[in-house]
């Protein structure tokens, strides 16, 4: 029952062709934990964000989700399992422009049916889930959930883009960079409401991202550089 | 579901793109339904122009230039024929009824027959009709009285007791003019859908009349000239007629009948079957036809290669949604699946908006279509035939969608949920 929620041991990765990018002997994420990883650009981060979304395939070592061993699902397999228990924030444009911004808040449960159903079992309907993670997020104007999504400011649409992500109740919530666009003042009110809104719905985070100053808000902070001993030789 | 509801807002996201895809497919399938239509009803109403005639006999020329002047009023004969060798066949005993016909003339572009009370009994065309006066009667002993076709009658506004004066020649603009001897109007026929409705009728002692005062080619002058006043005192059988259509009373008999009219000793003749020379001439037609259809149906290839490149185009630009999609669960096929159903809704779009490009068209160009050409294009639901052609229209944009759908589906499954800016 103890297990980690994300448990990563001995995994190398290459592209076809190139030189190992990643070689990670441990790397572990509790339950509820928000943790702070600190990957500048090149690092292998999105490598490794692709590997935990079972996007990409480690050539050896394991991960392990939830117990669940991801090399050991099909392609079909590992995509269900991903949107079943992760939720992705990303840096930026996260949001299908065309679509209103409930529509993208729902998106989620359109192709998974157990966060549909989770979302429904909390808050009576998936409709009823987004208003309510929108209100909790600062966005409660109800007006505003028909607007297209690209009428937001930049602030409102992160904010979209992470009711998005916990919605259904997903173990885990990914977030790569997501207050890169923000100014200083949103970007911690923004990590702020995140923090709550994920210990409200039991969600590890998992928060990448280059910004040092970030870290001291985080229950624990990691360096994907000291983490990866890929990354050393190229350092020095 | 859900993708189709994607779908439609990512193609409403690029609407102009979209909408002249659409368009271009709405065209082409607008051109394909409407080359269909006036093909099925052509050979229709090219088969129905005449039926219950078992030989037409003209001065030997081509089966097919016979049939052209005889019944369609299109070129000239190359020769007239006698009265007498017309008498020899109409009072043969295996012969039912016979129809003389005499041409030449023609008022403001529409072609004048000179022919007896008979056309009226025997001639029919479609599905054995018979020709019905809609006004008047036929014309009687008087030769001065002329009998309209509908579409003659409408066009030039014509009514019972009108006069009108026909000229020489068959062309539309006619120097020499029969204006000593004006005719009356006594009858206009039914609308038929056939050559008919664009030729005056006459008697042929009318025909005999207005050039009875001819010499060689040109009307008398001064003295030489004849009144119509004297005219109808005079004898007005003709000495030559341009062809007679014959029935007889066993169909067994046609084709000995027509092989002695070939082998007349007094005089070359030509004996057809209508029926077969009227395939003859279809089959020479039906080439241009073909030609016009598969030009139509690579019109329709070309909008939807159209389509392939606008979807093609965009597939680059909407990496970032495809990530997105991927990134909230959709799966390569969800990514694939959506591709094609856009292909989906641009085919459909265009379908629907050509079949409403092609029943405007009717409605507007229906009168003018039938009143120049003949041609009567109904304003009916599509047929089983061009249902088939719609559905292959709409399978073949799916199996081109399925090209984008097929690179976006490689390309979600290597670009996983990164986003390229």
């Amino acid at each position: 029952m103890s297990q980690p929620l994300i448990d990563l041991n001995d995994l190398t990765f290459a592209w076809p062709g190139q030189p190992a990018l990643l070689d990670i002997p441990r790397f572990h994420l509790e339950r509820g934990e928000a943790l702070f990883l600190k990957g500048p650009s090149g690092s292998g981060k999105t490598t490794l964000l692709g590997l935990l979304g079972g996007v990409n395939r480690a050539q050896q070592g394991s991960i392990r989700l939830l117990g669940q061993d991801l090399a050991a699902l099909g392609q079909g397999a590992r995509d269900r399992f991903r949107v079943d228990h992760t939720g992705y924030i990303f840096q930026q444009f996260n949001l299908l422009p065309f679509l209103s911004v409930r529509e993208n808040v729902e998106l989620p449960c359109r192709f998974s049916r157990s966060r549909a159903q989770r979302a429904s079992q909390r808050f009576g309907s998936v409709e009823r889930a987004a208003a309510t993670l929108l209100a909790h997020l600062g966005l409660a104007d109800e007006t505003l959930l028909a607007r297209r999504a690209d009428s937001l400011s930049i602030g409102q649409q992160q904010r979209v883009a992470a009711a998005r992500a916990l919605i259904g109740q997903p173990e885990l919530v990914i977030a790569d960079e997501p207050t890169s666009a923000l100014d200083a003042d949103t970007r911690e009110s923004f990590i702020r409401l995140l923090f709550a809104e994920c210990r409200e719905a039991g969600a590890s985070l998992l928060f990448v991202s280059h910004d040092q100053s970030l870290a001291p808000l985080f229950d624990r902070h990691l360096s994907l550089l000291d983490l990866n001993r890929a990354s050393k030789p190229q350092e020095a | 579901m859900h993708l189709l509801r994607i779908a439609l807002a990512s193609l409403a996201n690029r609407r102009f793109t979209a909408l002249l895809t659409a368009f271009a497919i709405a065209l082409s399938v607008c051109l394909l339904l409407a080359v269909e239509r006036v093909r099925t009803e052509a050979r229709a109403s090219f088969a129905s122009t005449i039926s219950g005639t078992d030989l037409i006999v003209g001065a030997r020329s081509g089966s097919v230039n016979l049939l052209l002047y005889s019944v369609f009023r299109i070129g000239n004969a190359t020769n007239n024929i006698r009265w007498d060798s017309f008498q020899h066949y109409a009072n043969d005993p295996r012969v039912k009824w016979a129809i003389p016909i005499s041409l030449g003339d023609s008022h403001r572009g529409y072609r004048v027959m000179g022919t007896s009370t008979a056309y009226f009994d025997h001639y029919q065309y479609g599905h054995r009709q018979n020709l019905q006066l809609a006004q008047g009667r036929a014309f009687a002993d008087d030769p001065f009285e002329v009998v309209l076709g509908a579409e003659v009658a409408e066009a030039l506004h014509y009514t019972l007791g009108d006069h009108l004066v026909l000229a020489h020649g068959i062309a539309a603009v006619s120097l020499v003019k029969h204006d000593d001897k004006p005719f009356t109007v006594v009858g206009v026929l039914k609308r038929t859908g056939t050559p008919v409705d664009r030729t005056l009728h006459i008697s042929l002692a009318g025909m005999e009349a207005i050039h009875i005062d001819w010499h060689n080619g040109v009307p008398a002058r001064g003295a030489g000239r004849i009144s119509a006043e004297q005219a109808r005192g005079m004898d007005l059988q003709p000495a030559a007629i341009t062809a007679f259509m014959l029935g007889l009373n066993n169909k067994i008999a046609t084709f000995s009948v027509q092989r002695e009219i070939n082998e007349f000793r007094n005089e070359p003749l030509l004996a057809i079957l209508p029926g077969v020379a009227l395939q003859e001439l279809w089959s020479l037609m039906s080439t241009a036809e073909q030609a016009l259809f598969v030009v139509s149906l690579f019109v329709v290839l070309t909008g939807l290669i159209g389509m392939l490149t606008a979807i093609l185009t965009s597939l680059n630009e909407r990496r970032r949604e495809m990530a997105i999609l991927r990134s909230v669960g959709a799966r390569p096929w969800h990514i694939g699946g959506l591709l094609v159903l856009e292909a989906a809704a641009l085919a459909a779009a265009g379908i629907i908006a050509g079949l409403a490009l092609l029943y405007a068209g009717i409605a507007l160009a229906q009168g003018y279509v039938q009143a120049n050409y003949g041609l009567y294009l109904p304003l009916a639901w599509p047929s089983a035939h061009e249902w088939s052609l719609l559905g292959l229209i709409f399978v073949a944009a799916l199996l081109m969608g399925s090209v984008p759908a097929w690179r976006a589906y490689r390309q979600s499954l290597a670009d996983g949920l990164s986003i390229h800016l």
